[in-house]
């Protein structure tokens, strides 16, 4: 194995030892968001004037697990390797910032995928959406993944303490995954705030994905990859360079 | 070529509390196959330097290089050839002994290494440990851990930030046993230590380090021939004449009072006797590490003051 391969290798047993916590978990809770919300509003609203409440919840909460946890996977590790110190075991190690970056991202990508997957499994006994442009499913999770990893890798390397990462996941991460889109279309929304929540790019990410499920979104999904990829290369471009240049991690 | 060469290397730290000058233009070379000695106060900048030798902090000025490699703009390279313990008991609780030496050895694109990790675990005594996590090791543990971590690519240069700190005697035994015999096998070391009589035994040269600045430099035995010969030591309950006691290092009961000759032990006692200071369990002994240091250091003391305030006054 290569050195970047060893520390993919290690950040995916970090969490795959603890999987129960990092995999079931948040399974179980985008579950209960089902079974309360599809509950509650199956048979009362019809999405696109076709698309049942429940199956449309669906791919949304599949993308809503998929990106909180791919932000938790790179900035939990790296905060706690920070506070605990064991970071400096990959520190003296000839690993370049590329290598970190790698395997930071890949392995949040794959507990993000782990926990899409586990979703949408146990969804599949509610409804099953149906899978009218399959590559968009795979191209949206996958950089929607790789865009919350390397935000958690940012995040992961400002943050100086367990509060200030739980401050970043509950006033930034979780207001803009919840008000992306993920419950309800936003063509339901008055103008004002279907004008903001286009401002909001996880939208574009829960509206691209759904669109590799039902073939319909609010916006076009090449304009979705455009925004998300964009995105992604401008986020992974100041994280690579704070890897670089030791941000907060060298002194 | 040196086994590591530092050259004008400067650090300042920027704290809540003000500026603080960690190294002032340092230039030290440790020789390949040396036992190398950095000894020093608290905060007198020895891990500010093996921080920079690591790459785990930049220095503001100079450079450093392992074996010709810079520490900075050719990083991996020089990383292959350090094995760094840390002075910090760190540890990363997801993973046994095994595991996180197996990842360590990877992360320097070592593979196939068990044969040298078990032969690593057995020098050091941890080959029933190997699979114990390592939130369950005490702390002794963890620290041969520590090193074998720093060992496991084979590293020609070693360097032990505190090794021995808050470590039981057994194991310290046992630790300077094993990274003796690394020496001897050709390895060059670096170590930072409180324990004078540690550096004593084992170093063959020491840098003394005060607030950023390399006060001396020179081989154990010079070192040694350097200091008065000898100490007068005894135990008093009584306070020591006035005169006397600028020369005199008091721990307690316990007077040590540093003396070229016999001339200056007899001037001693007979002041001792006239301010009527009882005094028991005298001897006179040969000066070691501790009385060079502490008389490098209270030299130095003038010296670095002076120079601080013709800089700019602004050390913390």
């Amino acid at each position: 194995m290569r050195g970047w391969q060893t520390l993919f290798y290690k950040e995916v047993l970090r969490f795959w030892k603890v999987s129960f916590q990092t995999v079931a978990a948040p399974v179980l809770t985008a579950v209960l968001y089902l079974l309360v919300f599809g509950h509650v509003l199956e048979g009362r609203v019809l999405v696109y004037d076709r698309i049942s409440y429940t199956a449309f919840l669906i791919p949304g909460l599949v993308m809503m697990s998929v990106l909180q946890n791919a932000f938790a996977n790179s900035s939990s590790s790296i905060v706690q390797s920070k506070i605990m110190g064991s970071m400096v075991f990959i520190l003296l190690t000839p690993l370049s910032h590329w290598a970190w970056f790698t395997a930071y991202v890949g392995s949040s990508v794959l507990r993000g995928l782990l926990v899409g997957l586990g979703v949408f499994i146990v969804t599949l006994f509610f409804a099953v959406p149906e899978f009218a442009a399959p590559v968009w499913i795979l191209v949206f999770v996958v950089l929607g993944a790789a865009l919350l990893g390397t935000l958690g890798v940012i995040a992961g390397l400002w943050a100086d303490k367990f509060d200030q990462m739980a401050a970043f996941q509950n006033f930034l991460i979780m207001p803009m995954t919840f008000l992306s889109g993920v419950f309800y279309s936003i063509q339901s929304l008055p103008p004002f705030w279907q004008t903001v929540s286009h401002l909001n790019p996880f939208f574009y990410m829960i509206d691209g994905f759904r669109y590799g499920f039902f073939g319909q979104s609010d916006v076009s999904p090449w304009v979705s990859l455009a925004i998300v990829g964009g995105a992604w290369l401008a986020v992974s471009a100041l994280a690579v360079h704070l890897l670089r240049t030791g941000y907060k991690i060298r002194h | 070529m040196p086994a590591v060469s530092f050259q004008s290397i400067s650090k300042t730290y920027r704290t809540p509390k003000g500026v603080f000058r960690a190294l002032n233009d340092v230039s030290l070379d440790i020789e390949e196959g040396e036992f190398f000695g950095l000894l020093g106060p608290n905060g007198a900048g020895k891990t500010t330097m093996i921080s920079i030798l690591a790459g785990l902090a930049r220095a503001d000025s100079g450079k450093v290089l392992v074996q010709g490699s810079d520490v900075q703009a050719d990083y991996a390279q020089a990383r292959r050839k350090l094995g760094i313990v840390p002075q910090e008991l760190v540890f990363d609780p997801f993973f046994n002994v095994r595991e996180a030496l197996r990842f360590q050895s990877g992360y320097f694109g070592v593979r196939n290494n068990d044969a040298w990790i078990d032969e690593l675990l057995h020098s050091l005594g941890l080959t029933d440990k190997a699979d114990a996590n390592m939130r369950q090791l005490s702390g002794g543990m963890k620290r041969r851990v520590l090193v074998a971590q720093a060992l496991v690519h084979k590293p020609p240069i070693i360097v032990l930030d505190e090794p021995t700190a808050g470590v039981d005697v057994e194991l310290r035994q046992t630790l300077w046993h094993f990274i003796a015999k690394l020496n001897k096998q050709g390895h060059t070391v670096l170590l930072t230590t409180h324990y004078l009589e540690e550096a004593e035994a084992l170093c063959s040269r020491v840098a003394m380090l005060k607030q950023g600045e390399v006060v001396k430099l020179s081989s154990m035995s010079d070192l040694l021939k350097s200091a008065s010969a000898n100490v007068l030591q005894f135990k008093t309950n009584s306070p020591l004449p006035e005169h006397l006691r600028t020369a005199a290092r008091v721990t307690g009961r316990i007077v040590q009072m540093p003396a070229h000759d016999a001339g200056d032990i007899e001037r001693y006692l007979s002041a001792l006797r006239e301010a009527g200071v009882v005094i028991e369990d005298m001897e006179i002994r040969r000066a070691d590490l501790e009385d060079v240091f502490l008389n490098v250091m209270g030299e130095a003391r003038g010296q670095v003051k002076a120079q601080a305030t013709a800089q700019s006054g602004s050390v913390a």
